[in-house]
């Protein structure tokens, strides 16, 4: 009896585990995937609701590409993600080995420092940072952005490399400085090949964060040529306030997403090991 | 061997050098600015033209009586719905991200691709999550109501986004939507980090698996969860790109971030602005101190 109730029981068991995972699945995915259902319906289908995809029309697609520079707000995020992740990553592994591989009086306050520009609210240095790109010459540029987003990579990028850096053995660099090398060539020769996996994680994280920062490019610009596209997407109207074109807007949202979600599935591993350093150690 | 630690420690301000400066002038810098400019009543149209006026954006009095943003109504609304937003958002986050975290902690076929799938809610930009979502809660037009009013959950279509009742939920659908993934890996990476010895024991001695779970894994887990909980709840105090986007800027859901740009922004004071911007420097600074200290989280863990 005990046996045929634990048995009955295990089955119960594996059904609704399995209903779980079918569960957590279609919640992550259905969002997505109405928005492609979506984004290929156009007139009178775009407001009946359905589950399927059903006659597919990519005047969407042809539309936000026509009707506003969507390639080129397309390329300004891909400009300004690409330079900020360059410069995340060069000025991360210079300061992560000071951090991570040599003693010097303050360096756990400058540390804490770091980490707590991470932390910070945007919105606090907005009116600064404003008269600043101001000053600079640069409002409605794209480097106003490229300035603004490090300051949500570099703390971040600086903490994920101190944390790898530091697991690394001590003899790698001792027997180099023996060999008279100095701090820099040790940077150079020793770290910077075994960093290879960590700057993948790293700039790919921090190219989805710049891709995606939505504050400072929505104040820092002005005109629809220098827009990135969250920003992009917005703003995008219709003709009246009651006709909002969804069909539109979720092409634009398919065409910035799906190069992140391809990105997610072939470094998954990777992202999920840079996004518990860069805070459960954190 | 000293000579060498004092080179090191003089090449390690070299290469420091480029990383502080650059974070100074682009962070530490502007925050000052923010600081200083929440006591002037500076505009936007012209940043240079502006008078030192003290704590006057903050509290002042003239001949029609109190004023300043600590008697301003709606910023205290602006509090208000952020802190009901981060209490709301963080607390489903943990509950759901730790229940997706103990599923994706067994192993089952097809394990690595749910895993992936979880990250896409994480990886779509807030942005585009919102706008989806925007249109899945659509009064007339939204799937969500549709099923609703299929099952029978509903008699008639919500407007989910624009109605005071129903908007802060929706700001937290979205929010939690997003952001369980995030916590979900975290307390993934903390379970797989448990002793699996004592989970042996544990089944040979047929202790029933959610007592072991109270008792065994949530106290083990729980330093990694206190990190994962006070990084949520940062981000969600400072929450901006989804109220924005969802519900515009009605005073009924507005936090605090994006009181303090509309202001900035919208009404040109940069003054009144960025008394706000502080005053939720200040208000985060305060709630991370005291979660640091009450919680004892132990964040910057000194090297060697």
């Amino acid at each position: 009896m005990g046996f045929q109730r634990s048995k009955s029981g295990k089955i119960f068991r594996r059904i609704a585990f399995a209903g779980a995972v079918l569960a957590i699945a279609v919640i992550a995915l259905f969002p997505f995937y109405y928005a492609i259902l979506t984004s290929f319906k156009t007139g009178s289908a775009l407001f009946q609701v359905s589950y399927w995809i059903g006659d597919i029309t990519l005047i969407n697609y042809q539309s936000i590409f026509r009707e506003q520079p969507f390639g080129l707000q397309i390329l300004n995020s891909l400009l300004v993600a690409t330079v900020v992740v360059g410069l995340s990553l060069l000025l991360g592994v210079t300061a992560a080995f000071a951090f991570g591989r040599v003693r010097f009086r303050g360096r756990g306050l400058l540390l804490v420092t770091v980490l707590a520009v991470s932390m910070f609210p945007q919105v606090s240095i907005l009116s600064g940072m404003f008269e600043l790109v101001r000053a600079l010459g640069l409002y409605n540029r794209l480097p106003s952005l490229i300035l603004s987003n490090l300051v949500l990579t570099l703390p971040f990028t600086v903490w994920v490399f101190t944390t790898f850096m530091r697991e690394l053995p001590k003899e790698l660099e001792e027997a180099a400085y023996v060999d008279g090398a100095t701090p820099w060539t040790v940077v150079r020769r020793v770290f910077l090949p075994l960093m290879g996996p960590a700057l993948v994680t790293t700039g790919l994280l921090a190219f989805i964060a710049s891709w995606n920062e939505f504050l400072f490019a929505l104040t820092f610009t002005l005109s629809s040529e220098t827009r990135t596209v969250p920003v992009a997407i917005a703003l995008i109207s219709g003709a009246t306030a009651l006709e909002l074109p969804w069909g539109g807007i979720m092409a634009a949202s398919v065409v910035v997403t799906v190069p992140l979600i391809l990105l997610v599935f072939i470094f998954q591993r990777r992202i999920v090991s840079g996004l518990t350093a860069g805070a459960i150690k954190g | 061997m000293a000579g060498l630690s004092r080179r090191k420690a003089r090449a390690a301000w070299i290469f420091l050098a480029p990383m502080l400066i650059t974070l100074a002038a682009i962070a530490g810098w502007p925050l000052l600015r923010t600081f200083w400019f929440s006591l002037t009543d500076a505009s936007m149209a012209d940043l240079s033209a502006w008078k030192f006026i003290g704590f006057d954006n903050y509290l002042m009095k003239d001949q029609y009586g109190w004023g300043g943003l600590l008697v301003d109504p709606d910023w205290w609304r602006a509090v208000y719905n952020t802190l009901v937003f981060t209490i709301l958002s963080v607390t489903l986050e943990t509950i759901f991200g730790l229940l997706v975290a103990l599923v994706l902690h067994q192993r089952f076929f097809g394990r690595s691709f749910i895993r992936a799938a979880i990250l896409v809610p994480w990886a779509i930009p807030t942005i585009v999550s919102a706008k989806i979502w925007a249109w899945m809660l659509h009064d007339q037009f939204g799937i969500l109501n549709s099923m609703m009013l299929s099952l029978g959950l509903i008699t008639q279509p919500i407007a989910w986004a624009a109605s005071p009742d129903t908007a802060l939920a929706a700001i937290v659908l979205v929010d939690v939507w997003k952001t369980t993934p995030f916590m979900a890996l975290l307390c993934l990476a903390a379970l797989q980090m448990l002793p699996t010895d004592c989970y042996e024991a544990a089944r040979l001695d047929g202790i029933p698996a959610w007592r072991l779970f109270f008792k065994v894994t949530l106290p083990l887990i729980r330093p990694a969860l206190m990190v994962a909980v006070i990084f949520r709840a940062l981000d969600a105090l400072r929450v901006f790109d989804v109220i924005y986007v969802l519900t515009s800027n009605t005073r009924d859901t507005m936090s605090m971030s994006v009181f303090a740009r509309q202001h900035l922004v919208e009404f040109q004071s940069v003054g009144y602005g960025s008394a706000a911007s502080t005053a939720l420097f200040m208000v985060i600074a305060l709630l991370t101190a005291l979660y640091l200290t009450l919680g004892r989280v132990k964040l910057a863990a000194d090297p060697n």
